[in-house]
Parts: C-alpha cells; sequence; structure tokens
C-alpha cells in the first residue's frame, strides 16, 4: 500500500502544485517518486514529528495540502497534541498517513506496532479516518478523499502485492464494501488484516460454512447507515481488526449496535494484551493474537458451533 | 452592533484594557499580559502589515504565549479590527475572546494556547511565503517559559536549516513561569547563545521600548537566510508595581481596590 500510495499521490501532485510531502525521516525506498519528481515539495523535517504537523499547519493556512509521512505510531502519537489543537483545531486540510497497522513491523517491537492509532483519531469528530485493505483500495481512497477539506488521517499497510479478493479497489467515502455472501456469520474487518479474514472466510467456504464479509475503510465518519443495513441480519457478528480492541473498529460496530438497538452479538478480535517481550514475525504475532488465517478460522468455526 | 473604529495605539491603551478587561472578567493571566504590552504595540502599530484581515499576503502573527492573548485583543480593538462591544466580551458566555486566543476571531491567524506549539506553525507559515514567493513575514512571541519546551527547539532547528529569514522569534524574557523563576523552574541560561548555536540571528532590546522594540526589528535583515530572534527583556506586571516580578499574578485577579491602584500607576507611566 505504501508504494501504491506514494505512486498515486506523485501522479495527484503532477495535477496539483498545492500538495507538498512531509516525512519523519521514514520512507526509504517508498517516497522516492515523489522526492525525485518534486524535490521543491518534498521535505524531509527529521526525527521531529512535533514540529513536522505545526510546519504541516503553517503551511496548510497558507493554501497547501500537506501530507505528513511516518510509522503509524510515531505519525499518530508523539504528535498527536500538536495533530488535535493544529489541524483539528483550526479545521486544515492536512494529511497525516501512517504506515504499518498491527504488527507490520513485526520483529521491531512494540515501539513501531500500530495498535491505537486508529482509535486516538477516531475519537476526534473532525478528523476524517481512512484505512484502506489493499493496495488497489489505497490509490482509490486516496485519489477520493485528497481533497476533503478538512484533516484527513490515513492508515496504510506495507504490503503492495496482495489484493483482497472481491475488492477490487472499490470505495467509497462512508461506505461499506462487502466482498463475500453467508447467513452464518457476519465478519467486520478493516486495513490489512482484510486479506486475512478473507482466506480464513475461503477456508470455511470449503467446509460449507458462509459468511459474509464487510471491509470498513472509512473509521470516521462512521459508515452508520451501511452498517445498520448490514448488522440487522445477523444474530452473531465478528469483527477484525490489527489493533487494539478498545477503540477501533470493533468499538465503533459495537456502539452502533448499542445506539441503534440492533440485536447483534459483537465479538470482537483484535489485539487484547500488550505485545512485549517477545519478538516475532508479523506472522507469528498474528497468529500469537489470534489474527492469523488459521487463528481466525479456528475462532470463527467455533463461533458457528 | 457597535462599528470597529481605529484608535491611537499605545502602551497606555493596551495596559488600560488589560486591567479593564481582566477585572470586568475577573479572570487572571494579568502580569503575562503586562510584559508583552510594548511589544504587542510597537508590532501592531508599526511593525505589522496587513492591508486586509483575510489577504493572503498580509504579515501572520502568533502568540504562541496564548494566555496573553488580552493583550492582543486590546491591540485588535485599536487597530479597528474588532468593536468595543467585541473586546467587552472577553471570557463571557459566547463570547468570541477566550482566555487563549482562536483563529476563528478575525484578527488571529492561528489558535494558541499550549506552550511550545506557535514557532512550528509558524515555521511553516514561513517556508510557505518563500514557496509562494512572497515577501510576507511571520511575527511569532514566544514567553522564556515556553523554551523549556523540546517541540520549540525542533522547530528552531527546522527554521535555521531551512534559512527562513522572513521568521522572527520575539522571545517575552520576563524570567517568570507559573509556579516559580525561570532561573529556579529550569535554567535557560545561557539562552541567547543556546539560540545563536542553532543558526538565528539574535538581537536584544528592552521589551519596554517600543521604539527600540520597532527599530530593531525594522533593521532586521531578510535576505541574510537566517532566521531571527528578538530577546525583549520585559518585565512581569509591567506598570503595576504589585504585580511586577510577583509569581501569584500569574493567575491571581484584582480586588477593586488593587484595580484602581493598578489603573492610576499605569497612567503615570504613560
Amino acid at each position: 500500500m505504501r508504494k501504491a500510495f506514494i505512486k498515486t499521490l506523485t501522479e495527484l501532485a503532477d495535477a496539483n502544485p498545492n500538495i507538498v510531502l512531509l516525512t519523519g525521516d521514514l520512507g526509504y525506498t517508498v517516497i522516492e517518486p515523489f522526492m525525485d519528481k518534486f524535490p521543491d515539495r518534498f521535505i524531509n523535517s527529521g526525527v521531529a514529528e512535533q514540529n513536522m504537523i505545526g510546519v504541516a499547519v503553517g503551511m496548510a493556512e497558507a493554501g497547501f495540502v500537506p501530507f505528513v509521512y511516518s510509522i503509524a505510531s510515531f505519525a499518530t502519537l508523539r504528535p498527536y497534541e500538536f495533530i488535535r489543537n493544529g489541524p483539528i483545531l483550526h479545521a486544515l486540510p492536512v494529511r497525516i498517513v501512517g504506515t504499518g497497522g498491527g504488527f507490520e513491523y513485526g520483529p521491531n517491537g512494540l515501539t513501531h506496532f500500530g495498535l491505537e492509532d486508529v482509535g486516538v483519531m477516531r475519537v476526534q469528530p473532525e478528523m476524517t479516518v481512512i484505512v484502506p485493505a489493499d493496495h488497489e483500495q489505497a490509490r482509490t481512497a486516496l485519489q477520493a478523499t485528497w481533497d476533503l477539506p478538512g484533516p484527513v488521517y490515513y492508515r496504510i499497510g506495507k504490503d503492495d502485492e496482495v489484493t483482497v479478493p472481491g475488492l477490487e479497489g472499490h470505495f467509497e467515502l462512508g461506505c461499506v464494501q462487502s466482498i463475500t455472501e453467508g447467513d452464518d456469520l457476519l465478519v467486520i474487518t478493516a486495513g490489512s488484516i482484510a486479506a486475512e479474514v478473507a482466506a480464513a472466510v475461503s477456508d470455511l467456504d470449503s467446509e460449507g460454512l458462509h459468511c459474509q464479509v464487510s471491509v470498513v475503510a472509512t473509521l470516521n465518519p462512521p459508515p452508520v447507515r451501511d452498517l445498520m443495513g448490514i448488522l440487522s441480519k445477523f444474530p452473531l457478528v465478528v469483527t477484525v481488526e490489527n489493533h487494539y480492541v478498545a477503540g477501533g473498529l470493533g468499538t465503533l460496530v459495537s456502539e452502533i449496535v448499542a445506539e441503534q438497538g440492533i440485536k447483534s452479538q459483537i465479538r470482537r478480535c483484535g489485539i487484547k494484551k500488550m505485545p512485549v517481550g517477545r519478538s516475532g514475525s508479523q506472522q507469528h504475532l498474528n497468529h500469537e493474537h489470534g489474527l492469523s488465517r488459521g487463528s481466525l478460522v479456528e475462532t470463527f468455526r467455533e463461533l458457528l458451533k | 452592533m457597535s462599528i470597529p473604529i481605529q484608535h491611537r495605539m499605545t502602551s497606555y491603551e493596551i495596559r488600560k484594557i488589560i486591567l479593564e478587561e481582566s477585572k470586568r472578567a475577573n479572570v487572571g493571566h494579568i502580569g503575562s499580559a503586562l510584559s508583552i504590552a510594548d511589544i504587542i504595540c510597537a508590532l501592531f502599530g508599526n511593525i505589522l502589515h496587513v492591508p486586509g484581515l483575510n489577504d493572503p499576503e498580509r504579515d501572520r502573527f502568533i502568540l504562541s504565549k496564548g494566555h496573553a492573548a488580552l493583550a492582543v485583543y486590546a491591540a485588535l480593538y485599536l487597530k479597528g479590527w474588532i468593536s468595543r462591544e467585541t473586546l467587552q466580551s472577553y471570557c463571557t458566555d459566547g463570547s468570541l475572546l477566550g482566555v487563549h486566543p482562536e483563529h476563528t476571531l478575525d484578527g488571529i491567524d492561528f489558535s494558541t494556547g499550549s506552550l511550545g506549539h506557535g514557532l512550528s506553525m509558524g515555521a511553516g507559515a514561513a517556508l510557505a511565503a518563500r514557496l509562494q514567493g512572497s515577501s510576507r513575514r511571520i511575527f511569532v512571541v514566544v514567553s522564556d517559559a515556553e523554551c523549556n519546551a523540546g517541540s520549540l527547539w525542533e522547530a528552531v532547528m527546522f527554521a535555521a536549516h531551512h534559512r527562513l529569514s522572513n521568521l522572527i522569534a520575539v522571545v517575552d524574557l520576563n524570567g517568570q513561569q507559573a509556579l516559580g523563576h525561570t532561573s529556579q523552574v529550569l535554567d535557560l541560561a545561557p539562552l541567547a547563545e543556546k539560540w545563536r548555536a542553532f543558526g538565528w540571528d539574535i538581537h536584544e532590546v528592552d521589551g519596554h521600548d517600543v521604539k527600540a522594540v520597532t527599530d530593531t526589528v525594522s533593521a532586521l535583515d531578510t535576505s541574510m537566510e537566517k532566521p531571527h530572534v528578538v530577546l525583549a527583556l520585559t518585565t512581569f506586571g509591567k506598570g503595576v508595581s504589585f504585580m511586577e516580578n510577583r509569581i501569584k499574578w500569574h493567575y491571581w485577579t484584582m480586588s477593586d481596590k488593587e484595580y484602581e491602584q493598578a489603573m492610576d500607576e499605569i497612567s503615570h507611566i504613560k
């Protein structure tokens, strides 16, 4: 998604001279297409994320559309107050681009994991939160939202190969995309973990268990209308996200179920304990935390018993 | 609704409004506002080029020490940018004028209130002006206590690296912060050497001498490829003897008797 995002941004910047890209000294082998094509509109602001956001606000007030790029945890958490009192308070079109959701940075450890980035961004009413599921959706989501008037947070995955079957890059702001049909179970997911969900559901399909998978790419504003329509058909709903279970997709769905009086039971799959002390690959950590294809199959099968 | 009218910009008028409105609203931060009254008088009276409040080519002003906003509100009123009625709504329910300034008010370019934030926005505004080929300048008034914040030094380093000579920081060097003197809380000395070491063009001035502040800022060379900092030596609570250099006037409000004495004292320094 990272490369597709920067490639698309570079294309947009060609036609829109107000787009600038700032990085917190990250993006090696990713950001070069933009950097090489628009050296005057590319700023490596160094390992100083608070200042990077402040600078972006000063530029946005003057008419620029600054994209600020870093690893999700660094892009959102270190400068969080600057984001709140900057792009959000001033309603300016600063775009925060955080790479890596959940365990995508594998052995790099907790400092590099996106565990609560969506949660902290989603609670800000004026912040649009976009979480593409694959590189095709990253491209269409950026094309559809780069020129929104207010601030946007994009959480983009590292992978540029895998596509989520059935999604075919569809994106519409505030809407949900359903990629499989099924009556046995509703699985709602978001972001790069959607590929694992699709694979798990495909495995169950061959066992005769049919699940509907719905992909949420707009976490804020919440896609209430679409989710209400989908949720009301299923007594049992599972949410899957590579994020702490509190604050993200599972919480969003629970809020809608509770507030709309929908008679569905929610099971939230996500990260439930702090991933500390034992290193490992993304695949290993996903498995440890119940987010691998295999562990999701087991969870869904258990729920359908 | 009263119509905004331009008045003569003087330090005395700014101080008078600070005392009147803080008394009316029973709100503190009086000493911090009095500290920058002369700096604000120089900038808004003599320096800032603002052909129109929404003119993209206007100079930008950021009060990074947002808690002293009343001094700026006074200047906005004296400039004729806000009405007397608006000024006198300070800190009332539904007012556009809170303790800390918000960009939704005419004449306020950026919202502030969290210390250590303003200079970064100023650096971005300065970079934007340069990319747009504009000669507009960006002025940021910071407190000395803000120099505690690491984020401020991120902006200091960034501005020097990008040679943002259209960025002018004025440090209100009154030696005080919320709970004590800066030398006791987190010593900043030697402050001028710190800014110089980061690559800024350094100037030191009496922050209560409007002409000296005006002359110093007017003479800054915006072609020299360095951002500029004016270290303005000030007295916290300047002009009111019982407030000067007294920590409690960061927060305290005036009794009727104190108000009368304060109003009398500032009339003698005009």
